[in-house]
This record gives structure tokens, sequence and C-alpha cells, in this order.
């Protein structure tokens, strides 16, 4: 059997790395009784092994590097290098978070410099940092849409209504946030359903979530319509930035209606996302809802930056120490490189790219919304495909792997059955799109004509499809020494 | 300006003509005029990179870099050995999405796995999850796991760091669960207190080790009182002082938690670091976030996957009982590094040297006038002086010989110096320390 | 097992007396979810109410709810399935979730054949 080790199995007792000199102060002994008497076991190994299990590792690892990675909803850009050197500075990395303020000016004019450009490339008036992750900013954003509320003694509002189409991640910060989730569903086309909005919305409506474009790549063509209804029904419009990455410089949420939103820096400001993060969720708002953002917040005090601490309408603090800085750097790095226009250059590229691939696939799959047009993404349907060969999307994504190439998106949204959810991103060349869409051909023509082949696949990669049932009905989470 | 689009406006136009489009303009056309915005966005123009690096340094080096660091406080500056950054650089792990598709993930999933074995290791619990944002928001997904249809309050000593504190509160805040603080006498969670507010509502009890005083409970009382209890007896610790002090298991926690910042993670002006979570088997289901699990493929082999999904958001949406998606999977895999390089040796020394160092240093503050121990109990790398001189004055001369002292307490605590040290803190170095805490008095 | 009846959420419920009953998911449920991975289910005392979710069952990638077709007390829950979920993949008609007893109320309910119709539709 070709198992690939863990690192526990490696290495022999005692072996390890000299790092730490001796004790250059009388030794300290922990007292009886607050002392470790479980065995701790850790590796034991040298660090060419350590060196050589990674490399493993890496060779079974696909990055944005290895090749081209469609994953719808997920923005999977080119990550600059520039931006990595940049948080890798001294002067960022090796600065304690509770250092005197007048000690940290160069980070908190970085939180400053990207208060300011995601301000203006969302439309809102101030913006947040301190989210660690998407849905970690959503649950903030929610909460200052419950803070607004009760400051009016309109504490009756407890509803958040979230589109049927929406990421799992909105209606579960809504229900973390305390809010009850009422679902609407979507048109035929795709879009919010705006009678059935009408039709949900009422005296206890706090407010609604959507993206936009929304989850299948379209932009939402009622959406100040959208926006009016739940405003006038006295609630507040949530905007889920994941598909920001389409319109920067070309339509900004705040001048659709909404009133607060996040962004995810690691999807489209171009941060790493590091096999599932860190990320960074920024929160940005509207002046009527700043008194309620985190503590601290960040204040120019005559020239000099600071943390405001005293705020008691502040919905209190939601991470220990303020936001996850290195990825603010790296995105700020990305946002002054491209500058307003490149921005906008990167929006275009994002819907041109996508524009392409659908334009050269819509004959070939079922592309159930948009009537052959799309924003940065689109989605296909290979339900007939699941129906006539028994070809599922999940079989079609694992052939896609033995091409090299990252699947998209399956499965979501919940709308669309067999769904594959495509975003080719700006940043791939008109050479890797053709060869993409080859492959998406070749791969339908090889459903319809030799279906196992398509059952069967991966060949090619380190192992084959795992069994996940096996998994969660016998869960091992943990080696056993 | 810089860009990252590889296609030449040529290819762009000719892309265009395919599909029937004259400018990137008409690419927009679903987009309703009235939100359309009719400007340049108004931010500067983008700059070559060059030019970037130039405006980023400059920005940077208006930051003071400490040759000295006496502050942790919840962020601590240890060593990192080399090999740390240079396998947490490579740029497959960095910029890998989360690994969904296990058949090309599993150098992602596999250091996940490691990283859990680790985790479960240190603390001696059982389960681990493949972490969350960090120790604060650790604490309060703990907590709200915590809670049962009948018991929906928590009880927090006030001993764990108030950041800490301050967080659960925003996270239940709005919600059915309730919380309420365990004062502290001496430094340490007042247990006469905490037996006085065991109640048939009471959730968990969340204490801190070594505490936010960098004292150490004593976690065999508070977990003998909760033994045999349905309240779930949570602990936020150190990571690397569980190199040699009792495990959260020896104590008879439910759930372990933490900042996992100490294990190979710089101190970054807070972010990003790593929050832990680990548990006992009969908890797993209810620990929040992704979690790996090992089965075979196809062929028998060993294979790694995420695993439990159905507790996650994106199956289960509004019952799920935590929203959180990404997460901090390159720290987690930092973790991970820094924990193999240190091996149990290494990381037993890192806390020996912390320790040893603290008590020295404690010592020497103490040989100075006016400089005592606030709190008499033990501890592990930070303590409490009180300080002979007005508490801004001393730091501000430290920090002119690039020293950060010790961090200024709050609240009742005002005056008072909390005091770290390191494995990184030469004896040179404190008494350099003490030699300047002297010449501030005079 | 002529006295097993059907809700149109895809339960079955035999009833042992008057008051006392079993609950299950029927054939055609299982084979919907797919292989179950995990299910969870109410604590002996709790009520159940007809139409209320009393348990989930959980695929590898989906989670759904199992609504009660009648009204009382739990009895007794069938923990084999707690360490065994694939026992209602093998047969979901012997694999029951749980027993009620005391039972007020009762959902609309179908008989083998009529519920058969159903799942034909």
């Amino acid at each position: 059997m070709n198992n690939m080790k863990l690192i526990f199995e490696k290495g022999n007792t005692n072996r390890g790395l000299d790092l730490m000199p001796e004790c250059d102060v009388p030794v300290t002994h922990v007292s009886a009784g607050y002392e470790r008497k479980k065995e701790l076991n850790l590796p034991h190994v040298s660090e060419t092994e350590i060196s050589r299990h990674y490399t493993k590792l890496v060779k079974r690892t696909f990055g944005v590097n290895n090749g081209f990675y469609p994953l719808g909803s997920c923005t999977m850009k080119y990550n600059p290098k520039i931006n990595n050197e940049m948080a890798g500075l001294p002067g960022f990395s090796d600065v304690h978070p509770l250092q005197p303020i007048d000690t940290v000016q160069g980070c908190l004019e970085v939180y400053q410099l990207a208060d300011k450009y995601l301000g203006k490339i969302t439309g809102m008036d101030a913006m947040d940092f301190q989210p660690a992750a998407g849905a970690h900013g959503e649950f903030t954003g929610l909460k200052l849409i419950r803070a607004y509320h009760q400051d009016r003694n309109d504490s009756k509002r407890d509803k958040i209504i979230v589109p049927d189409s929406a990421h799992g991640t909105n209606p579960a910060s809504a229900a973390m946030a305390g809010f009850t989730v009422v679902n609407v569903p979507s048109t035929e086309d795709g879009f919010v359903d705006v009678e059935a909005l009408r039709n949900a919305v009422g005296e206890d409506t706090a407010g609604f979530m959507l993206t936009n474009p929304n989850t299948i790549g379209l932009f939402e063509e009622h959406i100040l319509e959208i926006t009016s209804i739940i405003h006038e029904a006295g609630g507040l419009n949530y905007y889920d930035g994941a598909n920001l990455n389409a319109i920067m410089g070309v339509a900004r949420p705040g001048d659709m209606g909404f009133d607060v939103v996040h962004l995810n820096l690691h999807k489209t400001f171009s941060t790493p996302h590091g096999g599932g993060g860190p990320g960074s969720g920024p929160v940005g708002c509207k002046d009527i809802l700043v008194k309620y953002l985190p503590t601290p917040r960040i204040i120019d005090n005559k020239g000099m930056l600071a943390f405001e601490d005293k705020n008691e309408k502040s919905i209190g603090r939601v991470k220990d120490f303020y936001g996850n800085f290195l990825v603010v750097v790296r995105a700020l790095t990305y946002m002054m490189t491209l500058g307003s226009e490149g921005l906008k250059d990167a929006s275009e590229n994002a819907v041109l790219n996508a524009n392409y691939m659908l334009h050269k696939l819509k004959d070939t799959f079922d592309i159930p919304f948009g009537n052959g047009r799309c924003m940065h993404e689109f989605v296909m349907s290979l339900e007939e495909l699941k129906k006539e060969k028994s070809v599922s999307a999940l079989d079609f994504a694992k052939a896609l792997l033995d091409y090299g190439m990252h699947p998209p998106t399956m499965y979501f949204p919940l709308i669309v059955h067999e769904a594959l959810m495509v975003e080719p991103t700006e940043t791939e060349s008109k050479e890797t799109l053709d060869e993409a869409i080859e492959i998406f051909k070749e791969i339908y023509n090889k459903a319809c004509n030799d279906p196992d082949a398509v059952h069967n696949s991966p060949t090619t990669t380190p192992i084959g499809r795992p069994d996940e049932v096996r998994a969660a009905r016998n869960p091992i989470l943990r080696y056993n020494f | 300006m810089g860009t990252y689009i590889p296609n030449t406006k040529e290819e762009q136009l000719s892309m265009l003509k395919e599909i029937g489009l004259n400018s990137m303009y008409e690419l927009f056309d679903a987009i309703p005029k009235e939100v359309k915005l009719g400007a340049p966005l108004d931010i500067p123009r983008g700059m070559s990179e060059m030019e970037v690096s130039s405006k980023m340094r400059k920005i940077a080096g208006k930051n003071k870099v400490y040759d000295s660091i006496f502050r942790g406080c919840g962020a601590y500056r240890h060593y990192i050995p080399s090999i740390v950054k240079q396998v947490t650089s490579k740029e497959e792990f960095m910029t890998a999405y989360t690994p969904y598709q296990a058949e090309i993930s599993q150098g992602i999933l596999q250091s996940i796995f490691e990283y859990q074995t680790m985790i479960c290791e240190l603390t001696g619990m059982q389960v681990s999850n493949a972490s969350v944002y960090d120790g604060a928001s650790a604490a309060a997904e703990a907590v709200i796991m915590s809670k049962e249809r009948k018991r929906k309050k928590a009880l927090l000593s006030a001993s764990v760091n108030p950041m800490i504190i301050e967080t659960i509160g925003t996270y239940i805040s709005g919600t059915d669960m309730e919380m309420e603080i365990i004062p502290v006498k001496d430094g340490l969670t007042d247990i006469e207190s905490l037996k006085n507010k065991l109640d048939d509502d009471i959730s968990c009890v969340l204490i801190q080790q070594p505490n936010y005083y960098g004292l150490l409970e004593d976690g065999d009382a508070i977990g003998s009182i909760l033994a045999d209890s349905d309240i779930k007896y949570i602990m936020s610790c150190n990571p690397i002082s569980l190199g040699i002090l009792k495990t959260p298991a020896e104590y008879g926690v439910d759930i372990a938690i933490g900042e996992g910042q100490p294990l190979g993670l710089g101190l970054s002006f807070g972010g990003p670091y790593l929050g832990f979570m680990a548990t006992t088997d009969k908890l797993m289901r209810r620990l929040p976030g992704r979690i790996v699990g090992e089965t075979t493929d196809s062929q028998g082999r060993r294979a790694y996957v995420l695993t439990l999904q159905a507790r996650e958001q994106h199956i289960r949406r509004e019952k799920a009982s935590s929203n959180i998606c990404s997460n901090q999977a390159l720290c987690a895999m930092t973790a991970a590094v820094y924990l193999a390089s240190m091996g149990k040796e290494g990381l037993k020394q890192a806390a020996t040297l912390s320790m040893s160092k603290a008590h020295y240093l404690a010592q020497r503050l103490c040989e100075i006038d006016g400089y005592e121990m606030v709190y008499k109990g033990e501890f592990f790398n930070e303590f409490v002086t009180t300080v002979n001189t007005d508490v801004d004055r001393v730091l501000q001369v430290l920090s002119d010989n690039g020293i950060l002292g010790g961090y200024p307490l709050e609240g009742d605590d005002k005056g008072q110096l909390l005091w770290c040290a390191t494995e990184l803190n030469t004896k040179e170095e404190m008494d350099a320390l003490t030699r300047i805490l002297r010449e501030v008095q005079e | 097992m002529s006295k097993v009846l059907y809700a149109k959420s895809h339960e079955w419920v035999e009833f042992l007396d008057d008051t006392r009953a079993r609950v299950g998911i029927s054939d055609y449920a299982q084979n919907e979810l797919g292989d179950l991975v995990f299910i969870s289910l109410p604590e002996e005392g709790d009520e159940v109410s007809v139409g209320e979710s009393f348990a989930d069952v959980e695929s590898v990638k989906a989670v759904s709810n199992v609504y009660s077709p009648v009204s009382g007390t739990v009895k007794a829950i069938n923990e084999d399935l707690l360490d065994q979920p694939e026992l209602v993949n093998s047969d979901a008609m012997d694999a029951w979730f749980i027993e009620v007893e005391n039972i007020s109320d009762k959902a609309d309910l179908l008989t083998e054949e009529e519920y058969k119709k159903l799942i034909a539709e």
C-alpha cells in the first residue's frame, strides 16, 4: 500500500532540531500539582525530514500557481507576490498589538488608507477591519442592524430575509446574530422574486441580505426596487461582497441602496486563501450605522491616529486584537498597485473572461439563466447529463481533475440542480480559457460516449475518490500513537 | 499602473468581438443606469511595483520595532525556527482554496490532520477542529457550543483576558444566552463565589490558565466542583505553557481553547493569529468549524477529507450552531510546522526558559524600591508588579531605550504593569532593564 | 406490518396500541437521502408534536429534519441508530427512531397503498 506517511511516522525518538541556547538564569521548575504528567507526543524529526515532508505535501496540493482555478463565488485570482513581501516587512510583522500608539502609526495608516479606498469602492461612509473573515463580517454587519433597530426602540424587528440562492453563511450568520431567517424564492430567471419579497416584508423585518451580482452571476435588474421595498418596510439592506469583483469602478453597493456591506479581501483583493484562511472580512456601512461599529475604532486625533475604545452604542468587540492585519497590508498593496483605473480594468476583464467562456460553452451545456450573458461568473446545470448518462456534477468535476484544472464550485447555488459554477477571474489569459473550454467539451463528449470513464475519474491524482461516508460514520480525527 | 491581467488590449477586443460586443461598457448592460458610477473611482491612480514597494516601506518605517519586548497580554514573541516560514511560504500552501476537492488537496488535508493531532496532544483532549479566527472567537464559540436547552448562562472568570470577555459578550448579546462574571480574589478566580453561582441554568464555566495576571488557577478545585455535573468546563490556555504545565484534560476540562499565536506566528500587530479548539469525543459533533478525518480512497489507500460537514453552515444554513467558513488554515499549518520543529523537548525547553526568565525578571524587578509583586500565587511567564513612579514615564524611558515594557493595566489595576518574558529575553537584557528602571526612579 | 401508516413527509408510524407507536422513516426516504452518517434523536421524556421536527438525519452532504406524525411523549429511543445510522439504510422499516406514548394527536396518515401512490407521482 502506497500510503503517504504522517509526520508522526517519520524520524526517530530523540531526533530533533537544536534551536535554543542553555538557560542563562536559574531554572525555575513547575511546582507540584501544576506540572504536566500526560505524555506529550510530538514529531521527532530532523530539519531535513521536515523540509521533505512538507515538500511532499506541497506536491499533493493544488494552488493558483498550479493551474486554472475557476471556483465560482471564490474569486481565485492570482495572488501577487509583492503583497506577501510587504506583509513580511519587519515594520509590519514584528509589531506588538499593544504597543504605545505613537509607535504604531504606520499600522494605523494602513487601516486608514484601506478604509478610504474601500469606502470609495463600495460607496460606504466608514469601514471596519476587525472581522477576520467573510462570515465574521456578516455576523458583525448583522449586529449593526440589530443595534440600529434597538437604538430606535424598534426591537420587534427580528427577521432577516435571505433569498434561497444565498450562501449558507448568510442564514447561519443571521441566526447567530439572534435573528429568525425568512427565505424568499427566486424567480425562474434566477432573480429575487420582487413580489414574494414585497409579501415577506413587514413590521418585523430587520433587514435583507443580498449578493449582487447574485450567486448565479446575474446583476439584480430590480435592485433599486428591492432595496426600497426593504427601506419602506423599515428594514436595512445588507450587501454580501462575495461578488464585488464584478463591479469595481462600475457600480457601488452604496449607490444601490445598501446600508452595510462586508468584503472578502481574500477574494476580490487578491490576498491568498491559505488553504482555507486567513481571510479578512471588513465591514462597511453608511453614516446611520457608524456609531454601532465594533470597538475599538481607529480615529484621527489631530494627525495622531489612535484606537478609540469608548462608545456605548457600539456592538462591542468581535475579535481579541484588531483585524487580520497582514491580510489588510496585502489588500492595500494590491489596491495601490491597481489604483482607480486598474480596479475597473480588473472587473471588466473578470466579466469579459466569464462571458467569453459562457459564449463558447453555451451550445454544449445547459446554462439555465442569463440568456447567454453573465457578470463575472455563470452557472451550468448538468441535470440532463445526470438523467441521461448518470454523469453528475460531481463526476464531471472529478474528471476535470485529470486535466490539471481545479473544478468549478459544485452544487451551489442550491436552486440549480447539478450545478457547476464557473468564475474564471481576470488574471487568466485567453489561452487558458480556450484550453479549459476544450477540456469542458471533451469531458462532455466523454460523458455521453463513455460515462464509465467519467465515473471512474480521477485516475491521475495522488488519491482516487475518498470514501466520505466511511469518514463520517467512523470519525478518525487524529493520529493515534 | 500595475496590473495582473495577462490579456492585451487587442486580445480583449477580439474576445469582445467574439461574443458580439463592441466595448467593455456593453458587458455591463444588465446594470441599471441609475446605479452605474458616472466617474472614475475617487482613489489614487495605480503605481508600478517599485513605487508601491517604496511607499509601503515608508509606511512600515513609521512603526517602531522593539529590540526587546517584555509585553505579552495575549500576544507573545517567541523564537520562530527558520524552517517554519520557509515551509508556510510555499506558493501551493499559500494560494490553495479550502480543500473541498480532496483528490488534489491531500497536502492541505494531511497538514490539518497533523495539526489536529498536535492540538489534541498539547491539550490532552480527544478532538480538535481545523482552527477558528483567534483566541477570543474560540472562547465565544466554546461558550455557544456549551449551550443546552435548559442551560444558557455562561460563568466567566474575571481573571480571563478582558478582550475575550468582551468578545463573548458581543457574540451572545441578542441571543437567548447570558453571561455572568465570577469575581477574582488575590488575582485568582474566587472559587467560593463560583460555587455559589452554580445553578441549573449554568451551561459552562470559563477560566484562563495561566490567567490574565499570569497566575496559575486552581484548575483541579474547579474541575472537581464541575465533575459529574452537566456544566461544561472551558479552559483557555497558553499553548507553549502546555509543554510543561498540566493539560486541560488532566483538569477534567470539556473544551480546551486558546490563542495559538505563540506557536510560530509573528506578532503582526494582532493578526492573523490562530484560535484553537479541542474537546471530548462526546462533544465532537458540537464542535464548530472544519474538521479533517481519515478514510480510504477508491483503491484502499489512506486518504483525508473534510468530514462531519453536516454541522456546518453550507449544509445546515440557519440551523448551524456556527457560521464559520474561512478559518486560519495557513496559521494552523504554521503551528504544526512549529511544533514539528520544536518536538517534545524543544517545546518543553521553550516553556521552561520562558518560565525561568520570567521568574528571574520578577526577582530582579523586585530588588528595586517600589517594585513589588502584586500577587503571591504561582505564575508561568507573566506577572504583575507595582511601579515606583508614573507608569507612563517608566514606559517612555524604556521605549526610548528600545524596550517595550510591561503592559499598563487599566481599571482597578491602574498603575500596575503586567510583565512577560520568553526564551528570547536574555539575562543581559533583563539586567539592562533593571538598570534603566533604577535610573528612572532617581 | 399491517398497522403501519405513513406521513406525507415520509415517516412511517406503527401503532402498538391506541396511545403508543413507533416512528421511523420510509424506505423511499432513506433511498433519497443516501448513506446516512449520523442521526440525532430526542431524549426520553421529550414531547413531540404533529408536524414538528424531532430528529435530524445526516448524510455526507445534507441534513434533513424528521417530522413527527404523532403528538405524545418519547418513551424510548433506538440507541442503536446513534452508533449505526446505516441500519436505516439497510432496513428502514425495522430501524425505528422513537417510541411515543400518551399519544394525543396524529397527522393525516396514509395507508401503504396511498403512500406508494404518493411517491410514484
